[in-house]
């Protein structure tokens, strides 16, 4: 999957399961400190992703992320690995 | 072990939740499964149950609001017109109740602490008791965290915690002459959500590992789902009121071996 269509899907999942609004997510966004996602909405995305992109991602690697690029990141390394 | 079981599920959140976990196993073993979810967390709680063996409906249950209650019986009623087991996994603290501040803590934190984590054991059981008399009686079963010494950080949790014991007691006394046993799985420290949310828990997870007889794994509920299942069965006919353990062993011994007391003071060292 091309890398521009994990951050539309990214993106897309995090206005319609977070409320976030778009204008203000970009790459280097950190969830908790610019778009004030809190534990919970972390876990929310995170299952969200699981779900759309049918990968499993480990909580030893989810705690490692702080912004929507890392997540990204991490969804293309799934899908490839 | 469960076939044919009616069973209600509070507390899942994600699949790594102990409830989703018992939810599973009771699937595997022939039970029934509805789940109930609360507020924020319930689009989890659907995404969870999606993810079960079995996909279970889910349906909300603020256990702070009686509504939601009766609608629950109603539906169940409606569904099954009886219930024959129910996991209380249901706990909250507002953050100035937890994480060292008890000395700080204003009444209102710590009175809701000990409302959703230890009253609402005693909610669930009377809302559900119509069902479970329809029935014949049944099994509940709730979630606990030994407090019988203090920990750290724990603080009004852990008040609410050794609360519910007692609530798990009087429930079993009270509803004993009804057929309905009333038990509690005290668990280790395990890795969910709902234990990452408690400032310095994660400490209890390397204590556990050098204290524990059988040694710990915070990464696996199975075990404590596993014995869920046990007291929400037959097999445990006449256990009621108990308080069972499944920690590998840890609540019994003061300390490891000379090379496990030493490792846990390096952690005790640490979290200070």
């Amino acid at each position: 999957m091309e890398r521009s269509e994990i951050e539309a899907k990214m993106k897309e999942l995090l206005v319609e399961e977070l409320g976030l609004d778009e204008d203000k997510i970009a790459n280097d966004s950190r969830f908790e400190e610019d778009l004030e996602v809190d534990s919970l909405g972390v876990v929310e995305l995170l299952m969200a992703l699981e779900d759309n992109f049918g990968v499993q991602i480990p909580d030893e690697e989810a705690e490692q992320l702080t912004t929507v690029g890392e997540a990204v990141d991490l969804v293309q390394k799934k899908l490839d690995g | 072990m469960l076939d044919g079981k009616r069973l209600l599920i509070t507390g899942v959140l994600t699949d790594g939740s102990i409830a989703w976990h018992s939810a599973r196993v009771a699937q595997e073993l022939g039970a029934e499964v509805v789940l109930t979810g609360f507020g924020r967390g319930m689009s989890l709680t659907k995404r969870s149950a999606k993810r079960l063996p079995v996909e279970a409906e889910v349906i909300e249950l603020d256990i702070n609001d009686t509504s939601h209650m009766d609608d629950l019986v109603t539906f169940l009623d409606e569904k099954w017109g009886g219930i024959d087991g129910a996991l209380h996994a249901i706990a909250f603290a507002p953050n100035d109740a937890l994480g060292g501040n008890f000395l700080n803590t204003p009444p209102d934190s710590a009175s809701t602490a000990f409302l959703t984590s230890a009253f609402s054991f005693k909610t669930l059981a009377v809302g559900l008791r119509p069902l479970f008399a329809k029935a014949g009686g049944g099994a509940l079963v709730g979630l606990d965290f030994d407090n019988r010494l203090a920990w750290p950080a724990y603080d009004w949790m852990g008040v609410s915690k050794s609360a519910l014991q007692s609530v798990n007691r009087y429930l079993a006394s009270y509803l004993g002459k009804e057929g309905i046993r009333v038990n509690l799985v005290s668990a280790g420290p395990l890795g969910t959500v709902a234990a990452k949310s408690i400032p310095g828990f994660d400490q209890f997870e390397n204590l556990w590992q050098v204290r524990a007889p059988l040694g710990w794994d915070p990464h696996d509920p199975e075990p404590v789902a596993n014995m869920v299942c046990v007291l929400l069965s037959d097999y445990a006919s006449s256990t009621s009121g108990e308080i069972v353990h499944v920690d590998g062993g840890f609540h019994a011994v003061a300390a490891g071996d000379a090379e496990g007391l030493l490792a846990a003071q390096q952690v005790l060292n640490e979290a200070d």
